[in-house]
């Protein structure tokens, strides 16, 4: 459905994207995973047809981005990371005038938005620029949607919105998934990662491994501990000035440490940090993420 | 499609609280009040009169200065010190010393001297004051002769040359009439050029423009649509302004108003050019508006709206050469004043239309590359 092979790009002396290729099937949720400053955005430009890439090709439903752009503009939805509709019109002014644009009515694909465009209908007289984050992010959806796309952009849909209209939102993608349309979605989330039928994870304009949300934990070769004690800022320290690990970030409450399977004991770490002058230590063995993984992968490419 | 969008501009200028008022505002506001406030008339001249004869000469001539309605008396001071100092405390603009023996000496067929002081400090209102001075006293002058001497006229050849003055075009030198035609190509300018950049620079900055970009719709649709509504708006404006300098300063074209309209719509698609030259290069509001305030400048300075283009250096004059705002006005003031047609102003006409293809050809060439 989507094919890029070997993608660049730079602004300037700044690189974007050094290298990408990959392949997404038919009917399937995409994830490009990475932090801020990826080359994300960059990515899903390229393939709308926004800009042009220095070096590479890419097709979108058999379409090259260069040549056939007429005819990818037809059968693809974006719907960009900021708010970008027309605030001064009403949601249903949007939501018409983006049907018009594409040569389409609502009422002909209105099957397709129903589900998402009931929640937003009270306020359809409302205009876009006054509604609330989540409402304006189910607008955007619905206005990228009304032309029956084949191939759906979504440049980190979830960034800014409550947890709740998160996984609300990563409902919707599964229902449309289940129309047939393909969905490529960015996202700085790790844990919104295994939501995801395949996922790439991005770094620095390279991706540094693509495979399904399982693939990418089962392949991590490392044993993983969450470590706590009471000053877990000097912990992150002792941690990392001890060469025995693999890697040590800090992970929420914790921090999480990876050794070369078998190649230390818990004790042992115990031990050490007793020494250090922990207090209330507290090791416990985890599966990991992929946000673990991310952090080993990427620590792998860097050095 | 084009149908939908203009809808959309259409709506998008009537939700907004600001525009459709300073559509209207601007130019009312423009014609109704630069034409009293930018004019170069000068009433109301204070002036020192010293007078050292107190005779019924010089009360005529004083009487004479005030009745002119261009002078004021500020003072009558006893010495020229005096009225030197009420020219220093700003309360006269300039001073007439009247000698003593002044009646005597005219009498007595001497010839008599008066001095005129003016303040130039603003040298245009010095020179004027001066100028005005000067012309009242010799028709004082004159009238001397007539009295005093009836015969002399025939006998002696004091006035051989008679100057018969005739103002051609705008007989009682009224600055509002210069004025008021070229106040309306500063309005569409801006109406015009700048409005719809600034409205495609807005898309830009809130990103819809990316939606559009990723649409089917063509970019010469868009750009279309963009300047459609602002072209009707320029003609809106362009009749407001000939109601406004009928009712108010009772000018109507001496020319037809399809020359005027011929002109204007070639305008309009040179400014609008400009425009999205502009909305090409800014990537922010506050670029665009910057741009514009500069080029505004310099073309509203350099177009002969205030001051004449002939009486600028030789750089100015090429510079001004290369300012469309220049042969609009020279067209509007043309057929207003004189009744020109478009035949007679071929010149501009060509100037006008070298302008729009390149401006548009330039907007077309710089869409591409910042693309």
């Amino acid at each position: 459905m989507v094919k890029c092979i070997d993608l660049h790009k730079s602004y300037g002396q700044t690189i974007a994207l050094q290298g990408v290729s990959f392949e997404v099937n038919a009917g399937e949720i995409f994830g490009i995973i990475g932090p801020d400053g990826a080359g994300k955005t960059t990515l899903f430009r390229i393939l709308t047809t926004l800009i042009l890439a220095n070096q590479g090709s890419a097709t979108v439903n058999g379409f090259d981005v260069v040549k056939d752009y007429r005819e990818i503009r037809k059968c693809v939805g974006y719907m960009p990371g900021r708010f970008s509709l027309y605030q001064d019109l009403t949601v249903e002014e949007n939501l018409e005038f983006f049907a018009t644009v594409f040569n389409t009515t609502v009422e002909e694909n209105y099957e397709l938005i129903k589900d998402i465009y009931q929640q937003i209908e009270p306020f359809k007289k409302r205009r876009a620029g006054k509604l609330s984050g989540g409402m304006k992010q189910k607008l955007a959806l619905s206005c990228a949607l009304i032309h029956k796309p084949t191939v759906l952009f979504l440049d980190e849909p979830t960034t800014g919105v409550d947890p709740v209209s998160r996984k609300e939102f990563w409902g919707m993608l599964k229902k449309l998934k289940a129309q047939g349309i393909t969905i490529l979605v960015s996202t700085p989330y790790m844990d919104e990662a295994s939501l995801c039928d395949r996922i790439a994870l991005i770094q620095k304009g390279k991706f540094l491994s693509i495979d399904t949300p399982l693939n990418i934990v089962n392949q991590y070769k490392n044993q993983l501990w969450a470590v706590r004690s009471m000053n877990m800022s000097k912990l992150l320290n002792d941690l990392r000035s001890n060469k025995s690990f693999e890697n040590c970030f800090a992970f929420g409450d914790s921090h999480h440490v990876s050794i070369e399977n078998k190649k230390l004991e818990i004790k042992t770490l115990e031990e050490y940090l007793l020494k250090c002058g922990h207090t209330d230590i507290e090791i416990t063995e985890i599966q990991p993420t992929i946000e673990d993984c991310f952090m080993e992968i990427s620590k792998d490419t860097t050095l | 499609m084009l149908k939908y969008l203009l809808r959309k501009e259409f709506r998008q200028i009537k939700r907004n609280a600001f525009l459709p008022r300073l559509i209207f505002a601007f130019p009312l506001m423009v014609l109704l009040v630069f034409p009293w406030a930018a004019s170069y008339e000068i009433k109301n001249l204070n002036i020192s009169i010293v007078d050292n004869d107190q005779s019924s000469f010089s009360k005529a001539l004083t009487q004479k200065i005030i009745s002119s309605n261009y002078f004021r008396l500020t003072d009558y001071s006893v010495s020229y010190s005096a009225a030197l100092k009420s020219i220093e405390a700003q309360k006269s603009d300039i001073i007439l010393q009247i000698p003593a023996n002044f009646e005597k000496n005219i009498i007595n067929a001497q010839g008599a001297k008066v001095m005129l002081s003016a303040n130039a400090v603003n040298g245009m209102k010095g020179g004027i004051a001066m100028t005005y001075l000067v012309s009242i006293i010799n028709e004082f002058n004159a009238s001397l002769i007539k009295d005093l001497m009836p015969l002399s006229k025939s006998t002696t050849n004091i006035s051989t040359i008679q100057i018969d003055q005739q103002y051609r075009f705008n007989q009682n030198l009224n600055y509002r009439v210069f004025m008021v035609p070229a106040l309306m190509v500063m309005i569409l300018s801006l109406l015009c050029g700048f409005l719809p950049a600034v409205s495609i620079v807005f898309e830009k900055e809130l990103g819809t423009i990316e939606q559009m970009n990723v649409s089917p719709v063509p970019k010469v649709l868009f750009i279309l649509a963009k300047l459609i509504p602002f072209w009707v708006i320029g003609l809106i404006v362009i009749n407001i302004g000939f109601v406004v300098a009928w009712a108010v300063y009772g000018l109507v074209p001496a020319g037809h108003f399809y020359t005027i309209y011929f002109f204007t719509i070639i305008y309009i698609l040179t400014v609008s050019g400009l425009g999205l030259i502009i909305s090409n290069f800014a990537q922010s509001l506050q670029q665009a508006m910057f741009i514009i305030f500069f080029f505004m400048l310099v073309f509203i300075m350099l177009s002969g709206l205030y001051t004449p283009i002939d009486s600028m250096p030789e750089w100015a004059k090429w510079v001004a050469a290369f300012n469309p705002l220049k042969y609009f006005m020279e067209v509007m003031r043309a057929v207003y004043l004189k009744g020109s047609d478009i035949l007679q102003l071929w010149k501009q006409l060509l100037a006008l239309i070298a302008f729009s293809i390149f401006f548009n050809i330039i907007a077309v060439i710089s869409y591409r590359k910042s693309s």
